[in-house]
């Protein structure tokens, strides 16, 4: 009886979200107080209802009721509790649930943190996520619902959890991966609402700011984790595949990256507000792509969810409807936004623009190289692929003129910078990133290495360019410590972000270019060099996990004659599903990982496995903290908060009228 | 004489197109050069592709082909459609779910006796899943999936 609750729970939610998808909205075209004042009591009832629906599914999942068919299809009654809560997610219908569950914590709050917005703004921002809400709510009612029974007779047992999603990484990854892709719908909101408003200004931006800042530390972490699970989850040594998968999230973030800078200058300057608007429509549309693919089951991959083709068929339609409806908005309003153009060329504009040029030119070509084979498909009946080497060799360049640009970026001035100025305080630091860079892998590797030199170099050019801008910004205080306080938490929040690109930087390029592996058979007692590393097989032995089988293998790691670690990767047979697994072993370190796959056991007790040695792999996750920190840090800066008040004493001040290069409200449009 | 505004907004539109065109070109180019045609055994057996050509190939692995050697990793197995066979040689470690009678993607070239030297072969994780490569080789091969013990999906 008890899903039935869940299932009663959802259909309140859903009559819940086409309140707040009306109400508020009508109440702002007509400037009805109470209809807007409804925005925040509904979008608690939305939080409270999806939340009932979340927490009964979960409740079948706990106590192993094979009656709902998602618990009979991804949970069995061997699983440890962990991993039955968090089969949850581990299939399409739960992992929707989940993620329109999240919208409806963000959608709350946006009405919790948005006491400082005009009330017109807030209802509509609130009318347009509930709205999607809506289509979401419809989404799962139509095609996908999580408490669907098993008729007539409900299995004795469930089909089990996919092995590979018995992990810790399954655990924390989705549900981050949703929290940052969702973040974009307020975003987007944001944007929509400005647009229906007609007040595309400065204080449009700023409000924008904290939400863009912190869906994108999120998303920051939630690829990260994907990126780690994958590594040593699916055991290819690997840390990004260019899966059609792993891309969309990675042009949300590229998009998101872009935005964030590109808010920035329309707060500070009033400039490419129409830029900035769009930007939040497509990071917005690149988080419905990766819903599409994931859940249309169109492109191969790793991630795909059993496919159906009707589920495609109504994502696209949201994805249409959404952009397609803000887009057409964008197309009426955007003429209209008048930016004044007052900056010289080597202005801190004209820098955010080179960023943003390049941000988006790389999350068009991922996107062109994800979609590319299904179009070609469809042209020419052919079926093709594209490989890592497309997206390698338009990446690499992308980022190092990217990496060098953030050196000068941040030192530069709005409005103009001299020329002359930007070479004194930078001409000594690029000399000596360039001979750090030389010298630093020299003495590592004992040979030159351009690989290395470019990527040291790079990453130090950027370290050293915060330190000299931190120096010339605390220059004129008395006491350099008084200097180092005075300056925001925007300003390192910004410097923390650029210093976690140097890091991941570092990772990226070393691990790429100095990993090295190889697949070895090894008799008991054998042993395999790798570089100065030797890996010996000590032999293995059978152990029983909770609910899985296990061959465990003994290899120790030697350095120079001296053990530096034990490794003990596993060959897994789950017993509800007979499904073999392969549990990679890792010593991690920061400046080196060494990683061992098994692969299979012979008759004679020999084993095959891949052995590696990964450089500097943790600096690429560590790099995506220190950034996804920098975000959140910069998302704190008291100025929001500060601004947002004054801003509403103006507003009391002022009345609605349009700000200074803002766009004056359409007749019957405007508050 | 231009105002110096609009010199340096013709110049910032200049700058845009020019990186512009130079993207979309270098992308184009990237994209030409790193296409992997797919094809099925039928395919190939009718000699649709030449030896030395980079490309993939799909199908399931034939009841009874694996040949492993003991003494090393190299593995030879047969791949079909049910229609046509194509022998492939792989030296390397399998993936955890391949198996005789399941959908792989093995990524290589054709050696001049027309043997398949795969550099990479790709299982699926879910073993119920059927990679669309697959179920289209089949299909274009007319051999029906549906007669075949797997299934698409759980669900079936």
């Amino acid at each position: 009886m008890i899903p039935e609750f869940g299932q009663f729970s959802l259909i309140l939610a859903f009559c819940l979200s086409i309140l707040l998808g009306t109400l508020p909205l009508a109440g702002a075209a007509m400037g009805n107080g109470l209809w807007m004042s409804l925005g925040r009591p509904l979008s608690a009832g939305l939080f409270v209802f999806l939340g009932i629906c979340l927490f009964i599914l979960g409740h079948a999942f706990v106590t192993d009721d094979f009656s709902v068919r998602v618990v009979a299809a991804q949970s069995n009654s061997l699983l440890p509790m962990q991993y039955k809560l968090t089969a949850l997610w581990g299939g399409h219908e739960g992992s929707f649930l989940l993620w329109t569950f999240m919208l409806s914590g963000w959608i709350l709050a946006v009405s919790v943190f948005s006491g400082s917005m005009p009330r017109e703004f807030v209802a509509r921002v609130l009318g347009v996520l509930g709205l999607l809400c809506a289509s979401y709510i419809l989404f799962m009612l139509a095609t996908s619902n999580p408490f669907d029974r098993m008729a007539p007779v409900p299995p004795a047992d469930g089909a089990d959890l996919n092995s590979a999603l018995q992990d810790i990484g399954f655990i924390l990854h989705p549900p981050t991966l949703y929290m940052g892709y969702v973040g974009y719908s307020v975003v987007f909101a944001f944007a929509v609402a400005a647009l229906l408003s007609g007040r595309l200004d400065a204080a449009w931006a700023r409000w924008s700011r904290p939400w863009a800042n912190v869906s994108w530390a999120i998303l920051t972490i939630g690829i990260a984790l994907g990126s780690w699970w994958a590594y040593y989850e699916l055991g290819w040594g690997g840390w990004w595949a260019w899966d059609p998968v792993e891309n969309p999230p990675l042009i949300t973030w590229l998009f998101g990256a872009a935005l964030i800078h590109s808010l920035a200058v329309t707060e500070k300057r009033r400039v490419f507000k129409s830029w900035t608007v769009l930007l939040a429509i497509l990071a917005f549309a690149g988080s419905l792509l990766g819903t599409f693919i994931t859940r249309s089951g169109l492109l191969t991959s790793v991630h795909a969810f059993a496919s159906d083709p009707s589920r495609g068929v109504f994502i696209l339609g949201i994805l249409g409807v959404s952009v397609g409806g803000a887009l057409l908005l964008y197309a009426f309003r955007a003429p209209l936004i008048k930016s004044e153009f007052g900056f010289g060329s080597l202005s801190r504009e004209v820098f955010l623009l080179a960023n943003n040029i390049i941000l988006v030119v790389a999350a068009a070509s991922v996107f062109l190289g994800t979609l590319f084979p299904m179009f070609y498909q469809a042209l020419t009946g052919d079926l093709i692929s594209i490989g890592p080497p497309y997206f390698n060799l338009i990446f690499v360049p992308l980022m190092i003129v990217l990496a060098m640009l953030l050196g000068i970026g941040p030192m530069s001035r709005w409005k103009k910078t001299s020329g002359g100025y930007l070479r004194r305080q930078l001409g000594r630091v690029a000399l000596a990133s360039l001979a750090l860079g030389v010298i630093l892998p020299l003495i590592v590797l004992l040979e030159i290495s351009l690989p290395a030199t470019i990527a040291v170099a790079l990453a130090l050019w950027i370290a050293l360019t915060i330190g000299r801008d931190l120096l010339a910004k605390t220059a004129n205080k008395p006491d350099r410590w008084q200097g180092l306080r005075s300056l925001t938490y925007g300003y390192y929040g910004m410097q923390g972000a650029h210093f976690g690109v140097a890091v991941m930087l570092v990772g990226v390029a070393l691990t790429s270019w100095f990993s090295t592996e190889t697949s070895v058979l090894l008799r008991p007692g054998e042993t395999v060099a790798l570089g100065e590393y030797e890996f010996r097989f000590d032999g293995s032995e059978r152990i029983a996990g909770p609910n899985y089988q296990a061959d465990r293998a003994a290899v120790l790691v030697i350095r120079d004659g001296e053990p530096v670690a034990d490794l003990y990767p596993e060959l897994r047979v789950y017993l509800a599903s007979g499904a073999p697994s392969t549990e990679m072993a890792i010593d991690a370190g920061l400046m080196r990982d060494l990683f061992v796959t098994p692969g299979e056991i012979r008759d004679n007790g020999a084993w095959t496995m891949t052995v590696y040695v990964k450089p500097f792999v943790r600096w690429i996750w560590l790099g995506a903290i220190i950034m996804s920190l920098g975000a959140t840090l910069a998302a704190a800066d008291r100025r929001y908060r500060k601004l947002a008040r004054m801003r509403r004493e103006e507003a009391v001040a002022v009345g609605s009228a349009g700000e200074r290069g803002g766009l004056r409200p359409a007749p019957g449009v405007g508050p | 004489m231009m105002k110096p505004h609009r010199r340096n907004r013709l110049g910032i539109i200049l700058f845009i197109a020019v990186g512009l065109s130079v993207a979309i070109g270098l992308t184009l180019f990237a994209l030409s050069q790193n296409i992997n045609m797919f094809y099925s055994p039928t395919a190939v057996a009718n000699g649709e592709v030449g030896a030395g050509t980079m490309f993939r190939i799909g199908g399931m692995v034939k009841d009874g082909s694996v040949d492993q050697r003991q003494d090393s990793l190299a593995v030879r197995f047969v791949t079909t459609d049910y229609v046509h066979d194509v022998p492939i040689e792989y030296e390397g470690i399998l993936p955890d779910l391949f198996r005789e009678g399941q959908g792989i993607v093995a990524e290589g070239r054709l050696d001049a006796a027309g043997v398949f030297q795969a550099s990479r072969v790709l299982a699926k994780h879910d073993e119920n899943y059927m990679s669309p490569e697959v179920r289209a080789a089949m299909e274009q091969a007319g051999a029906s999936p549906e007669n075949h013990p797997f299934r698409e999906s759980p669900e079936d």
